[in-house]
């Protein structure tokens, strides 16, 4: 076998060996599961390095492990396809997987389902890992489940909290309300093409009709609103804030949230012939950035602030591959893997050091306390609000760059003011947390994480800050443009430049968008001249509809989940038992054999009954022969 | 060895019914004895199905390993035995299922042993002779002969309503199948006044010439017969009543070996019987497929005995098959038949977890458990995997299947498959809502504090089924290509001669040629 397909396929087959090993002779490894692990997952990251420079040096390929799936015309393998954009992926998923990983050693010492724990993780990263090099879309959905399965079990790890396990059911039924969709563009696109070979598949996109290649980009869409959780769906990915931090970390912010971005990015021959489907991403997109940035501003949860945060720059990244610019909602997926992954994991040495403590209310003063992990959260901060040179800042301006220069400029206006209060609620927790005077429970023993913890910590800062250069502006004439763009080159351009602006000018608008979020924290929570409660009182509704949330979870209750329940009661004590088992039961007492025989039957009686009927049937035979 | 490969069928139809000769001499106190030897005998059983397996050749779709032999000669009927990839996987589920649901219920059941015990296998000889029936009359005799051990196991073993509930599903499903039979034997008359000839034979049958009109009438009698055993929509209010009262090894076989009846009649009779009727209402058919479907699914949500939500999901994804069937592509059909086998598997395991908890905990109502994960992690991954697979995730078995079936549908029945596929959200729902409350959050009910965990033979009772999961999932190849070469004959025989056919030709014009 050639050694490029051979690392190919053991790229996921570690992370699947210490899913079987660990799930299946767990409590034999006890503490060690944890170790071996992140070494099969380290593995995993190096083959995929060795393989990122294999096909930037040579060229992609694909691979076929075993046909899977063949009915009639059918046909589909468990095949890879090994491009540009598979390796940047794979680098890092395995890459962030590794750290959070070994983050979890500390992280997670001591509990009782230490080694479900890395099993489910392992299971994690190979689906991802699947995902990410699947080749056909029946394979790409079957991973994009197995993520969703993985996410449900690892929310609901502390399955004994009814809100845990309620959440992991959430985030189960609405990502699969999107699959729903998700599966339905696939049965279009087969009954349309008859194959779901990536490759095949493109070749009939540019003839196509655009009404059905439009269909078919927005029932996929659909499954990518429900992953990457945008309006309407981004519901469960607060909730999703039950598990383990280190898991949001890892699946609810670095990697299988950005699944759907990934998605578009790949399938962008369908989505660029779709012009119409694009500017839905778009909208959604945008609509979402703004929406739950909103509701993050006044959060007091720092997990959820950062799940809101989340929510938000994926939609930055929906708006990127709906403008036709893959190459820079990719790269803002990969700075945003770095700096939220930072931001996930020093927020959960925050919650560690103070024994579980969540609520920015009892916080503050915790910069003396735990240098290590201010410093790092101040540095995922900056990133997030795109202060030069963090690697936010490189990513995230060349979306709004090129969202200018296209010429959607009220979808810049909204990037921007989004921009504005991203940096405000990201430097209104790190003020609340780490600065002001301390409201934390003084019987509380406050400390700094172990190393084991803050070494991955350390890594993602160093990260945060030289990752962005990959992207060094101007923007379409840097490292990583250059190196992503060839596998974009046939999109179809739906969205060409209008604008030629200079990147400078643009980035110095975000830059101030940034520095007045800032400064605007700043005023509020450290110098105080502007009391938050006053400006409370000002904008009272706006503050209770984003402190609320915008009441969504709360609608959907009242609007479907109650009615469908008082339906489905009634199709089951009406429909079912009076109107449909009363008809059965009331043709059989009209034969008034029925109620005598319920009450009275012995066994002998029903075996002479079907004796008779045999008979009768033996009879009616004899009847047409004589006849 | 030869004699045995060449009468393997009449071997695996008999096998069980001769070795109740062997449990007759056993006192009825022996226990123990009985239900070892019965566990064992099906487990031979099980052994010489697999040869079935191993000598299927899986590039025909010829009947194989038949047996011909005549029978009542003035009537035309005759002992005639074969199997196709179809017919090979239900007698294959039958006999796994059979020695499963004995190995089940050693603890369940405790009175009458030695009689459920004859039973069980009684049961097994009819229902592998209802399958591997190629002669009318011998099918239907098996077929009716299914209903008495099946009534006297739930009836006799059963909970709460039994013998209501015993009753219920016999008459229901006697009195479909009664007016099947007229109509089987109106094509048999047919027949004869076409050739002259007296023949049961389903082969001969086939080419019966039946007009269009005489057609429908006879298929909706069919229809009544099989559609009652699926159960389809509206004809399923027996199935939840007759799950729920049966003992776990009942419910076990119910569902997972006679509900396929209903399907593998249509597929052996009804269609390639009236294949002009088949189409014509076929939409109708999946109408109420999809109904079932989704109406299973609503009704499962709101259930509040675990056996009776299990019954209902049955509802729902029989109606999967019932689409996948009647859609009548390669691929919906490859879909429908490997979902048989699946449904059989996935809600056979559902209902064998189903009876744990009840022989540990003496209830059903999902209100009474929780937090039980804790207490049982075996049992917890196991059932999950159980649950899952029933969810269809990918991955597992259930999912192949469904998938297979949707993809297929959706080019004829776009709209009807798309809705039947928003089962799969409601799917979740009542599955997981279901888990979450049975296995996790906090312990409640006191009972639940010394849940054991799975001894070693209740996990050897459910493993097979948890192998057959994955490797379904994972590699569902050594299914598909000996089911693929039937359906494909299947369905160029329904285009051989059906309206479909004419329809194209008057659309190509070559009906003028």
């Amino acid at each position: 076998m050639d050694i490029k397909i051979l690392i190919t396929w053991l790229i996921p087959l570690f992370p699947l060996s210490g899913w079987l090993l660990w799930g299946l002779f767990g409590k034999y490894f006890k503490g060690l599961s944890g170790y071996i692990a992140s070494g099969f997952v380290g593995v995993s990251f190096i083959l995929s390095v060795v393989l990122f420079f294999i096909v930037a040096y040579s060229h992609g390929f694909t691979d076929t492990l075993y046909p899977w799936v063949h009915a009639g015309i059918f046909k589909a393998g468990v095949s890879a396809v090994i491009d540009r954009l598979s390796v940047v992926m794979l680098v890092m998923v395995t890459g962030v997987s590794t750290l959070v990983h070994i983050y979890s050693i500390g992280y997670m010492e001591g509990e009782k389902g230490f080694s479900r724990y890395f099993s489910f993780l392992n299971l994690f990263v190979f689906s991802m890992i699947m995902l990410v090099i699947s080749n056909n879309l029946l394979l790409l959905y079957v991973f994009w489940e197995a993520v969703g399965f993985c996410s449900y079990v690892l929310i609901g790890f502390w399955y004994e909290k009814k809100s845990a396990s309620d959440a992991g059911k959430k985030a189960f039924i609405v990502n699969r309300i999107g699959d729903f969709g998700f599966a339905a563009g696939i049965f279009l696109l087969f009954a349309t093409t008859k194959t779901l070979n990536y490759e095949t598949v493109f070749t009939f996109i540019p003839s196509m009709p655009v009404y059905t290649t439009t269909a078919i980009a927005l029932l996929l869409f659909a499954g990518a609103v429900g992953k990457s959780a945008q309006f309407p769906l981004h519901v469960w990915l607060p909730d999703a804030m039950e598990g383990p931090t280190p898991v949001s970390a890892l699946i609810h912010a670095a990697t299988m949230v950005t699944a759907g971005v990934y998605m578009i990015a790949r399938f962008h021959i369908i989505f660029s012939y779709s012009p119409a489907a694009s500017e839905v991403v778009l909208a959604v997109g945008t609509f979402t950035a703004f929406f739950a940035a909103f509701i993050a501003l006044t959060q007091f949860d720092i997990k959820r602030i950062i799940a809101y945060s989340t929510i938000s720059q994926l939609g930055y990244m929906f708006m990127a591959v709906g403008i036709g610019s893959y190459t820079a909602g990719i790269f803002h997926l990969i700075s945003h893997a770095v700096f939220k992954g930072l931001l996930f994991l020093t927020a959960g040495s925050v919650m560690h050091g103070l024994s579980g403590e969540l609520d920015l209310r009892k916080m503050g003063g915790l910069y003396s306390k735990m240098k290590t992990t201010a410093v790092t959260f101040i540095v995922g901060g900056l990133a997030l609000s795109g202060i030069p040179p963090f690697s936010g800042f490189f990513s995230k301006d060349a979306i709004l760059a090129d969202i200018y220069n296209k010429g959607f400029y009220f979808a810049w206006a909204i990037g921007e003011i989004t921009a504005l209060m991203t940096a405000f609620y990201i430097f209104r927790l790190i003020f609340l947390a780490f600065f002001s005077e301390s409201k934390l429970d003084p019987a509380k023993h406050v400390h700094e994480s172990s190393k084991i913890m803050t070494v991955p910590m350390i890594i993602l800062a160093s990260l945060a800050v030289i990752i962005g250069f990959l992207g060094m502006p101007p923007f379409n004439e840097s490292l990583f443009y250059g190196f992503l763009h060839t596998d974009f080159k046939n999109a179809a351009v739906f969205a060409p430049a209008v604008n030629n602006v200079p990147w400078y000018i643009l980035s110095l608008i975000s830059v101030l968008m940034g520095l007045s979020g800032i400064y605007a924290a700043y005023i509020l929570y450290i110098k105080k001249t502007v009391s938050p409660e006053k400006i409370k009182s000002i904008f009272k509704p706006l503050y209770a509809l984003s402190y609320n949330k915008v009441y969504i979870d709360e609608i959907y209750n009242f609007l479907i989940v109650k009615p469908m329940l008082v339906f489905f009661d009634f199709l089951w004590r009406v429909v079912d038992i009076k109107i449909i088992d009363g008809a059965v039961n009331g043709t059989a007492s009209a034969f008034s054999f029925f109620s005598v025989k319920a009450r009275k039957i012995q066994n002998g009686m029903l075996m002479s009954y079907i004796l008779t009927l045999s008979i009768g049937a033996v009879a009616l035979l004899f009847y047409y022969f004589i006849r | 060895m030869d004699f045995f490969i060449k009468h393997l069928l009449s071997v695996l139809i008999f096998f069980p019914a001769a070795s109740i000769f062997l449990l007759l001499p056993i006192n009825k106190k022996n226990q123990g004895v009985l239900r070892n030897l019965s566990t064992f005998l099906s487990l031979v059983e099980l052994i010489f199905s697999f040869y079935l397996f191993v000598y299927f050749k899986q590039d025909t779709y010829k009947f194989q390993f038949v047996e011909k032999s005549s029978w009542i000669p003035s009537f035309g009927a005759s002992y005639f035995l074969g199997i196709d990839g179809v017919s090979l996987f239900l007698i294959l589920l039958t006999t796994l299922l059979t020695f499963i649901s004995l190995l089940s219920s050693y603890r369940y059941i405790k009175e009458h042993v030695k009689e459920f015990v004859i039973l069980m296998l009684l049961l097994e000889t009819f229902m592998i002779g209802t399958f591997a029936s190629l002669d009318v009359l011998l099918f239907y005799l098996f077929w009716e002969f299914m209903l008495i051990p099946m009534y006297f196991i739930i009836g006799m073993w059963g909970t709460g309503k039994r013998v209501y509930s015993a009753v219920k599903f016999v008459l229901y499903t006697l009195s479909g199948s009664l007016i099947m039979l007229f109509g089987l034997i109106y094509i048999f008359i047919m027949h004869y006044n076409q050739t002259g000839n007296f023949t049961f034979n389903i082969l001969r049958l086939y080419n019966t010439n039946i007009p269009s009109g005489l057609q429908l009438i006879l298929f909706i009698a069919l229809f009544l017969g099989f559609a009652i055993k699926i159960p389809l929509f509206p004809f399923h209010t027996w199935l939840p009543d007759a799950h729920t009262e049966a003992p776990t090894a009942g419910s076990v076989i119910l569902a997972g070996v006679l509900l396929k009846f209903g399907v593998y009649g249509f597929f052996r009779f009804a269609i390639p019987l009236l294949p002009e009727a088949a189409f014509t209402l076929a939409p109708f058919v999946i109408i109420l497929g999809v109904i079932g479907i989704l109406y299973g699914a609503f009704v499962s949500i709101v259930q509040k005995d675990l056996k009776r939500l299990v019954a209902f999901s049955s509802v729902s994804h029989m109606g999967f098959i019932m689409l996948g069937l009647f859609a009548m592509s390669v691929i919906s059909i490859n879909g429908a038949v490997l979902q048989l086998l699946n449904h059989g598997i996935a809600t056979g395991a559902l209902f064998l977890f189903v009876g744990m908890l009840y022989e540990r905990m003496h209830t059903r109502q999902i209100k009474d458990f929780g937090g039980i994960a804790k207490k049982a992690p075996v049992f917890t991954a196991l059932f999950m995997i159980s649950v899952l697979a029933s969810v269809g995730l990918p991955g597992l078995n259930g999912f192949i299947g469904e998938f297979l079936i949707l993809i297929g549908s959706f080019h004829s029945y776009p709209v009807l498959t798309v809705i039947a596929t928003s089962g799969i959200i409601f799917a979740a729902v009542y599955l997981l809502w279901m888990f979450q409350r049975v296995m996790f959050q906090g312990v409640t009910n006191p009972a639940a504090e010394n849940f054991e965990d799975m001894n070693l033979r209740e996990i050897i009772t459910v493993l097979p089924l948890i192998i057959l999961m994955f490797l379904i999932g994972f590699y569902p190849m050594p299914f598909l290509e000996r089911i693929d070469p039937t359906v494909l004959h299947f369905v160029s025989m329904l285009n051989h001669h059906n309206i479909v056919y004419n329809v194209i030709k008057l659309k190509t014009g070559l009906s003028n040629a």
